[in-house]
């Protein structure tokens, strides 16, 4: 956009001003979370802590690190995120590409019965009884197979796929290549940057979900972070939390303030982490989700 | 005669049919484990909706179990809380969509006045982190910023002489705490596609508009305004059909029951009802009135659409 105003005036300052307090409204309640994690509890307690984190030490996260339900929850997080993460990649994939092929037998009638599941579900109860009723209750299978293949992302990949060039298919096909052959060889490997964005959405998704797993799980044993997080957050719930660290540290012991924000960077560190090299990815999702029209 | 011309191409056709089986027989081995998964997950749950009209029991299973016709549907109509559930899922909707619909796009409209581009692609970028943070952590952060002993909006009420609130448990509170937050998470999210829309936007109109002496505020109004205005309409279209559909997942972590009474929507009622309770043919009942209820919003939505502007979704 090649837009140009000789004069720099009131409106640009006002309109400065107004993105930096944006900025500040949007970034603050993330500083202060690592403000307080890491301040000594006298100084939260007295309220001092605002983005600048006082009496630095680690007691907050010497607390939860040492927590053995957290540990077990983060591994379970990263698991359900891999494992969630392949299933829905694949047969998204999978679908979008056979979908994509124009010669494929009833075609039209297989999108619409994809399309409609956009528009109709059966919803939460039916859902529930059925993965009951598949034996998948209290499994890992119970939230990452469920939700394998998200349509409208399906959808996305299938109009990437269909704008990859015929011929070269064609030329597989000369030398007695099959479509399994096309769809591994060819258009997997020309359609990584669609399938990384769509990765990057499926990822974060499994990351975040909590309500899958406490509608699904039993076990403590199988809770992921979010569901520890939101014990903590909800119910104000503190499993073997409140240990006598103020003998180990010969100080006050964290409060519950604190070990909230803890764990709440240590449950954003991976997002925080990636956030700046794949943020274009997802802009890019959004823009190829918008086209499809 | 004619019968005799028909068959030989009825059989030709099947031949043909059979023959293209056989070229697509890879397609087809891709394609089976897709629709098996529609099948059980996607359609199954619909078959199972028949649940709301029977009374369920698990000990007989979906077909077994006896049907009661709309006893479910009259039972949550005639119930203490329909009202309210009605009331206050409407209200909710209704309240972050005048609020959180307009701001995404006013955020496009003063972030593409902003001559800096690269202070311009700081504040996008910083503008939608909050989108990557889940819900729990979300609502984790509302607690801490309006906590009445330490949260920052209270220590700036008690600066200015007032009392401090506690929010969370302030039922007159609930509606503005889920929408402020909601447009704290998705803001800068949702202006990313209308910011793609200006982008777009010929350059030539806006010298054309220079030229002619209209100054910043006249191009806004009559050349970036109108030339996102067709996405405006479909994302508003797309948003009134889930009118009905509120977050809930994010109301369950907010609410409590001393704030029921505007915070209880029909979806966490279905939740408590149907999960909670294993009232399950209560719940499936109450689900399957909401999505009718939506599913007419979007076709009226679209109505209208077609009427004021021509644009459509189908």
């Amino acid at each position: 956009m090649t837009k140009t105003y000789k004069k720099f005036n009131a409106f640009d300052i006002i309109n400065t001003l107004l993105m930096t307090i944006i900025i500040c409204i949007t970034l603050y309640p993330l500083l202060y979370v690592v403000a307080i994690s890491f301040s000594s509890s006298e100084f939260v307690q007295a309220n001092m802590v605002k983005i600048i984190p006082k009496g630095f030490n680690f007691g907050a996260y010497a607390e939860v690190m040492g927590n053995e339900f957290f540990w077990t929850a983060y591994k379970n997080t990263i698991l359900y995120t891999v494992v969630g993460t392949s299933i829905n990649l694949v047969f998204t994939c999978t679908l979008a590409f056979c979908l994509s092929r124009k010669e494929l037998i009833f075609r039209d009638a297989i999108s619409i019965l994809v399309v409609l599941t956009m528009f109709f579900s059966g919803g939460l109860i039916p859902n529930f009884l059925l993965i009951k009723w598949l034996g998948m209750y209290n499994t890992i299978w119970a939230i990452v197979i469920p939700g394998a293949i998200s349509t409208y992302n399906m959808i996305i990949v299938r109009t990437y796929m269909q704008g990859l060039p015929e011929e070269i298919f064609e030329s597989v096909r000369i030398d007695g290549g099959n479509d399994l052959q096309i769809y591994l060889k060819i258009v997997l490997p020309l359609s990584k940057p669609v399938i990384a964005t769509i990765g990057l959405f499926y990822a974060v998704g499994h990351w975040n979900s909590y309500f899958a797993p406490m509608i699904y799980f039993k076990d403590r044993a199988l809770y992921p972070l979010q569901i520890i997080l939101r014990e903590m957050i909800v119910e104000q719930t503190f499993q073997d939390m409140a240990g006598d660290l103020a003998e180990a540290f010969g100080q006050s012991p964290p409060t519950s303030e604190m070990l909230i924000s803890s764990s709440i960077v240590i449950a954003l560190i991976p997002i925080l982490c990636v956030y700046p090299f794949i943020q274009k990815y997802f802009v890019k999702g959004v823009m190829i989700g918008s086209l499809k029209g | 005669m004619g019968a005799s011309i028909v068959q030989p191409k009825k059989k030709k056709q099947n031949k043909n049919f059979l023959k293209k089986v056989k070229q697509q027989k890879y397609l087809l081995i891709l394609l089976f484990p897709c629709l098996l998964y529609y099948a059980i997950f996607k359609y199954i749950p619909m078959y199972g909706i028949i649940i709301a009209f029977k009374k369920y029991d698990f000990r007989y299973g979906i077909l077994g179990s006896p049907w009661v016709g709309f006893e479910y549907f009259k039972q949550f109509i005639q119930g203490p809380y329909f009202f309210r559930l009605v009331r206050n899922t409407f209200l909710l909707s209704f309240y972050d969509l005048i609020w959180g619909f307009p701001i995404p796009i006013i955020f496009a409209l003063l972030l593409n006045e902003i001559q800096n581009k690269k202070f311009k692609k700081a504040v996008q970028s910083i503008s939608y982190l909050p989108h990557f943070i889940s819900i729990v952590i979300v609502v984790g952060l509302l607690k801490q910023m309006t906590s009445p002993t330490s949260g920052i909006i209270n220590l700036m009420i008690q600066r200015f002489g007032g009392q401090p609130i506690n929010f969370f448990m302030d039922k007159e509170w609930f509606r503005t705490l889920y929408i402020a937050s909601g447009i704290w998470q998705n803001f800068g999210w949702g202006a990313i596609i209308y910011i793609a829309s200006i982008s777009s936007i010929d350059p030539q109109l806006y010298e054309a508009a220079q030229m002619d002496g209209a100054g910043r505020f006249r191009c806004m109004w009559h050349i970036t305004l109108p030339g996102i205005s067709p996405t405006i309409v479909i994302l508003l279209i797309l948003r009134l059909g889930r009118l009905l559909d509120v977050g809930f997942e994010k109301v369950l972590l907010m609410y409590s029951p001393g704030i029921y009474e505007t915070a209880d929507i029909i979806s966490t009622y279905i939740y408590r009802a149907g999960i909670q309770q294993a009232n399950y043919s209560l719940g499936t009942a109450v689900g399957l009135m909401n999505s009718i209820i939506a599913f007419v919003l979007i076709v009226i939505a679209n109505k209208i659409s077609q009427k004021v502007s021509e644009t459509s979704l189908w």
